[in-house]
């Protein structure tokens, strides 16, 4: 591989046991205008407090309701954003400290994919060269870029001598998409955050996506983050899932035991407000009432608690703290916390 | 069924230009009153098309319709921009995808639903204002009275659709057309919109035709679904019997590509290629080149369409697990 792929990849640094990401503590607030008279109106508390462990060569789904923070959180990790307080360690180094991963070093490591296809790409750049343009900023020869950007185009099925001159408006979505995982890949990343990267997909082509991923990671051995509101999709393809409201996260583990066994009652709401495939077992109960709340300004204690069906006056008070309830599973609800003076907590 | 409230025959729609693009070829389907039939499909497969059709919403000037479309006896193809006018709204309305872009920004939601009600009932201000207040209740927005006065932009997602439902059912329409409205919005509240358009339907006996991409909300809303492939109808059906035992190899790689629960670790079987160009068409079944199962036949002649049993398939080879015909199926599921 590392004879196809000329960039010199970072090595494996911390051994298997090492996660490749570590996030402490990671916040983001997005002040509101404060207007000519300077009042403070207050923040919209897009991400507050997310910890985030990805071992290696696993896959973690992020999930959540629009406005919950996943998006902003993969902004974040890749310093499209600049976090207000948090700290990255990227396989054991601590990523833009002194002595540690510079930035640059990161953004190669780390390659993010959207969900607009067509907005990610330069429209007057063939995909040859959009591919190859990256690698040629890190210092690759252009004959050289150019010749990795064919091979990668090949390596995501699309023919390099047939769609290589095309600009991105003479591909279908599904072709554009592959397009800016061959992108992702020029740098030999390591890990690849794929931002509802295969959303805006039909689904037979989102099926030809998904399996090329799959493919991908063995081959290349990646690590991915899967940001996505389709819960069935996060189940096919991830190893942890990470549940997030309001700029928290509510509950992480195992994906089937998630699945299977959720903890957070927004979890639970979340997994059965999936519509099923079977006509006999239509959905008669809205498992959730009310819409996503506002990220602005939110109140204390548990910010479910609005929507919540299990809210006691606790909730008010005490902001719940993640507890463990399995292994690898956490889950910050006062009801998983004996001592948490919540009338159903066990 | 007797006699359907909607019937279209042999419908096509064809956008002008140098170019010409043939977005439906020959769509025929009846509802009944009371009746949900889903439409699904990916998109370019000419649904969308065929449901704008059904209230002459395309672009009179590059917009060359054929075939027949009756709507509880009017004769939508024939009609003048007047008669349009008023079938618009008081016998067939529609909700799109994106309310924000259906309402005017400059007028509170409650004012655009009083102003329909006036148009199309006989209703002075007040008895319009408190209609509209009656349907922002009935379509579950907390605080309706209040919530009159709001402009469309301070509202989120799920109020807007909900508001636009509300207007959509403000003429009394015996037919209303969906157009993906729950796509934009979150699972949670998706599956509340859905709940709420159901038990709309039944209480109002509508007749609803649903857009859709997604098999699990056709299956959460739908009574019958027909799937499109590159405008045309290859499969009809009983929801059920859809899901149960897809006859045509589209549907059935449709299905076997959607992701859904507990697939982990397995492989899913995507359909290889893309949709043909609509410009563009092959001679034969549209399908042909991405179907593992085509036979010269099928690349030289457009299968047609047979009904048995209330099953409808378009397709040289439909298929089941046995390998026998769909009609046989039907009749032992």
């Amino acid at each position: 591989m590392s004879n196809d792929l000329p960039l010199p990849s970072a090595e494996d640094r911390g051994g298997p046991a090492q996660p490749i990401l570590i996030v402490n503590g990671l916040r983001k607030h997005f002040p509101l205008g404060g207007g000519l008279f300077g009042g403070n109106k207050g923040a919209v508390h897009a991400v507050d407090g997310v910890n985030i462990t990805v071992p290696k060569r696993t896959t973690l789904g992020i999930v959540g309701e629009s406005g919950c923070g996943k998006s902003t959180t993969a902004r974040l990790l890749t310093r499209l954003i600049e976090p207000d307080e948090g700290e990255v360690i990227f396989d054991g180094e601590a990523v833009g400290v002194p002595g540690g991963m510079p930035l640059k070093e990161l953004r190669r490591n780390l390659q993010l994919v959207f969900q607009d296809s067509f907005a990610s790409l330069n429209p007057r750049m063939t995909i040859e060269r959009a591919i190859a343009f990256g690698p040629q900023v890190h210092g690759l020869p252009a004959s050289e870029a150019i010749e990795r950007s064919r091979h990668l185009l090949d390596r995501v099925g699309l023919e390099p001598g047939r769609f290589g001159g095309r600009y991105p408006h003479e591909l279908s979505g599904g072709q554009r998409q592959r397009v800016n995982i061959a992108r992702a890949l020029a740098f030999n990343p390591r890990l690849i955050i794929l931002d509802e990267s295969v959303s805006a997909l039909d689904k037979s082509v989102q099926a030809q996506v998904l399996n090329l991923l799959m493919d991908l990671k063995d081959e290349l051995k990646l690590t991915y983050m899967f940001i996505s509101h389709d819960l069935n999709v996060v189940q096919y393809i991830s190893d942890h899932v990470m549940v997030m409201y309001l700029g928290q996260v509510v509950e992480v583990g195992p994906v089937e035991e998630v699945y299977a066994h959720p903890r957070h009652p927004y979890t639970k709401a979340l997994l059965s407000a999936v519509p099923s495939l079977d006509p006999a077992r239509r959905t008669e109960r809205t498992p959730l009432t009310g819409d996503p709340p506002n990220p602005i300004n939110p109140p204390p204690g548990c910010r479910f608690r609005d929507r919540c069906p299990k809210a006691h006056a606790v909730c008010a008070e005490i902001a719940p703290p993640s507890v463990a309830v399995g292994a690898d599973h956490r889950v910050a609800c006062l009801m998983a916390d004996p001592a948490s003076g919540h009338p159903d907590a066990s | 069924m007797s006699n359907p409230l909607i019937s279209v025959s042999d419908l096509t729609v064809t956008f002008g230009g140098s170019r010409p693009v043939h977005a439906v070829n020959g769509v025929s389907f009846t509802v009944g009153t009371g009746e949900v039939l889903g439409l699904l499909g990916e998109s370019g497969c000419g649904k969308s098309v065929t449901l704008r059709s059904l209230l002459r919403l395309h672009p009179p000037r590059r917009t060359t319709y054929g075939g027949r479309i009756e709507v509880d006896g009017h004769d939508i193809l024939s009609m003048s921009e007047e008669q349009l006018r008023r079938y618009r709204g008081s016998v067939t309305s529609m909700i799109f995808q994106e309310p924000l872009l259906a309402f005017d920004p400059v007028y509170s939601i409650g004012r655009q639903i009083s102003e329909a009600i006036r148009r199309h009932r006989a209703m002075d201000g007040t008895a319009a204002e408190a209609e509209a207040i009656r349907l922002l209740d009935r379509v579950q927005i907390p605080q309706a009275a209040r919530r009159y006065h709001a402009y469309p932009h301070e509202m989120s997602g799920g109020m807007r659709q909900r508001a636009m439902i509300a207007l959509a059912l403000s003429c009394r329409p015996k037919l209303l057309l969906a157009d993906e409205p729950t796509t934009a919005l979150d699972a949670t509240v998706q599956i509340q919109i859905l709940l709420l358009l159901r038990e709309l339907q039944r209480e109002m006996g509508l007749s609803i035709i649903f857009v859709t991409h997604d098999i699990g909300v056709a299956v959460e809303i739908s009574d019958r679904v027909a799937v499109m492939y590159a405008g045309r109808i290859i499969e009809e059906g009983p929801i059920a019997g859809i899901i149960g035992g897809p006859a045509h190899p589209y549907t059935r790689g449709l299905l076997a590509s959607t992701v859904t629960q507990n697939m982990r670790g397995t492989r899913l079987e995507a359909i290889p290629g893309a949709p043909p160009d609509l410009a563009d068409l092959p001679p034969g079944c549209a399908f042909a080149p991405r179907c593992s199962h085509a036979s010269a036949t099928c690349l030289a002649s457009i299968p047609a369409y047979e009904t048995h049993a209330g099953r409808g398939v378009a397709c040289f080879h439909s298929l089941n697990d046995e390998g026998v015909p769909p009609s046989v199926t039907a009749k032992v599921s």
